[in-house]
């Protein structure tokens, strides 16, 4: 444990209470994240991974264990967290503009500053243009932009993606997961990205965890370094080493079909 | 999206069709119309049928003239109306704000659930003496017997798609922290505006077979009062007259309704 890890996950299990029975999701899981990090977090369908990011988060308390963030304990819904889905929920009966300040208007927080801020995010990326329309009227990529934009409006510290690129066709998600990365990396945010997606994990993460099938322990840890400077997660998948990463994680994910 | 500026010969021919088919369909429905009322009048005349039992178009125009020259025929169009409005608004407001609380509290809408399955399949009519004796004979005994019929429909209706509310988008907000009263007015009232139209839809239905109820049970006026009494002095002429107003103004009530969904979902679109 260091002064700068930001995000600490300390023996968080987790077990679903039904009238049918107890589901076990996750059993002792403990890692930790450095400011600026970006975690990738793979494991098969089912285990447990948007449960423990929903815990880190806040909107879950987990059976057993702590989450802390910046040491302090989660107990509900952190300020300092930034939540991005699997699908991009846009509303349809809001404008772009509207969809964007959503998270800003429920913390009642729509101040002038930060209405300037949400304009100044949609002319950097590209939807200052599309602020007035319909979410309908966007492509895939734009809106998946739009629901970025939507999590930064109210300045996390921390971003959790659950699988946020998988509603998306492969070359979108390929265009998206550059895009979307570049972004996360020039506002200096955090990330703990979760998916089943090995190689769209080690494209963009520091480091990849491994997580076993449910219910989910930790069961390997890999820093991934790649040798390519200034990053993307397109010149990572051309990596030498980019292979050796994918055929390990694989193995170790030991899918069955 | 389309090409609209540039038609080519295969669009004009396929706008050709398109119109062609519509004037069609109007021309035959229109000639059903018109044939049906015709061949009524003609058996009528020939005594074919005899008109004591099915009157006749001619005879019931003159009924409705009968009833405008007295100075009648708008206040039981009137009286029948409002109520049926008056039904149908505070139905559909009322069963709406139950929803709600409903939606609102898990442990309410379990304990509630059975006496909303028994109310719902109690035929309502049955509790039409009850509010004559409760309220009194009047127009307020005939709307209670219009909310009785659509309030429970509502209640069920907009509640079930209240709690079919896409669980990720509720997550979001919760993601930004949303507490209950957030959620329901940022996701889950919005979301479900179509559905609490469709509800619309059917609650001016109910409210009509309410009202009409009402005033076969209770009543001084109104169009449900003109069918009973022509029904009692067995006048057909009457009655037969009635029914086809009721029907004109049935439907010229759903038709409002749908054009109010119109207008709310052409707002939307008109956001783009
Ligand atoms: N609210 C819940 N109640 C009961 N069981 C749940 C709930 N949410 C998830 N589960 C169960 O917990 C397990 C893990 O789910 P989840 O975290 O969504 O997995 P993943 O995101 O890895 O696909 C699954 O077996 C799922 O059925
Ligand atoms: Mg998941």
């Amino acid at each position: 444990m260091s002064k700068e890890d930001i995000v600490r996950v300390e023996h968080v299990g987790m077990k679903y209470q039904s009238v049918n029975g107890e589901i076990d999701a996750i059993q002792d899981v403990s890692f930790t994240v450095k400011k600026g990090e970006f975690v990738g977090i793979v494991g098969p369908s089912g285990c447990g991974k948007s449960t423990l990011l929903s815990i880190i988060s806040g909107l879950l308390r987990p059976s057993q264990g702590k989450v802390f963030i910046n040491d302090e304990e989660v107990v509900k819904t952190s300020e300092k967290v930034g939540y991005m889905l699997q699908k991009d929920h846009l509303f349809d009966w809001r404008t772009i503009y509207q969809n964007v300040i959503l998270g800003l208007e429920i913390r009642k927080n729509l101040t002038n500053e930060n209405k300037e801020y949400v304009l100044h995010l949609l002319k950097t990326y590209g939807l200052y243009e599309f602020k007035d329309k319909s979410p309908k009227q966007l492509s895939g990529g734009m809106r998946q932009r739009a629901a970025l934009i939507r999590t930064l409006a109210v300045k996390p510290e921390i971003l959790l993606l659950d699988e946020a690129f998988s509603a998306l066709d492969y070359q979108t998600r390929l265009v998206v997961t550059e895009d979307i990365y570049s972004i996360i990396k020039s506002e200096g945010k955090t990330a703990i990205m979760v998916t089943h997606d090995i190689s769209e994990s080690i494209s963009m993460s520091d480091r990849v965890i491994v997580l076993t099938k449910r219910p989910a322990t930790i069961k390997n840890v890999y820093e991934i370094d790649l040798g390519c400077p200034n990053r993307t997660p397109l010149k990572c998948r051309e990596a030498p080493k980019f292979r050796e990463y994918f055929n390990a994680i694989w193995k170790e994910l030991d899918v069955h079909v | 999206m389309y090409d609209n500026n540039n038609l080519s010969p295969e669009r004009i021919k396929y706008l050709k069709k398109i119109k062609r088919q519509k004037i069609a369909t109007w021309s035959i429905r229109l000639l059903i119309l018109v044939l049906f009322f015709a061949v009524w009048e003609v058996a009528a005349n020939l005594k074919l049928i005899d008109t004591f039992v099915t009157s006749q178009p001619s005879r019931m125009v003159k009924t409705l003239v009968n009833l405008y020259k007295g100075g009648d025929l708008f206040l039981h169009i009137g009286v029948t109306c409002l109520e049926t409005v008056a039904g149908f608004i505070i139905g559909t407001i009322l069963g709406t704000l139950i929803a709600v609380m409903l939606w609102w509290s898990d442990f309410a809408s379990r304990v509630m659930e059975p006496y909303l399955v028994v109310l719902n399949s109690l035929p309502k009519v049955a509790l039409g003496p009850i509010f004559i004796i409760w309220i009194g004979a009047g127009p307020s005994a005939i709307i209670a017997m219009a909310l009785a019929i659509s309030l429970i429909v509502t209640i069920l209706e907009v509640l079930n798609a209240f709690i079919h509310t896409d669980e990720e988008k509720i997550k979001l907000v919760e993601t930004f922290g949303a507490n209950r009263l957030q959620v329901f007015t940022k996701v889950v009232f919005p979301s479900n505006i179509p559905a609490m139209i469709n509800a619309l839809k059917v609650n001016v239905g109910l409210s009509w077979v309410g009202v009409i109820t009402g005033e076969f049970l209770v009543s001084k006026a109104g169009l449900g009062y003109l069918i009973v009494y022509g029904g009692q002095v067995f006048q057909l002429d009457l009655v037969m007259t009635s029914v086809i107003i009721l029907a004109v103004a049935a439907a010229l009530m759903y038709q409002g309704v749908v054009l109010l969904q119109k207008r709310l979902a052409g707002r939307q679109a008109s956001d783009k």
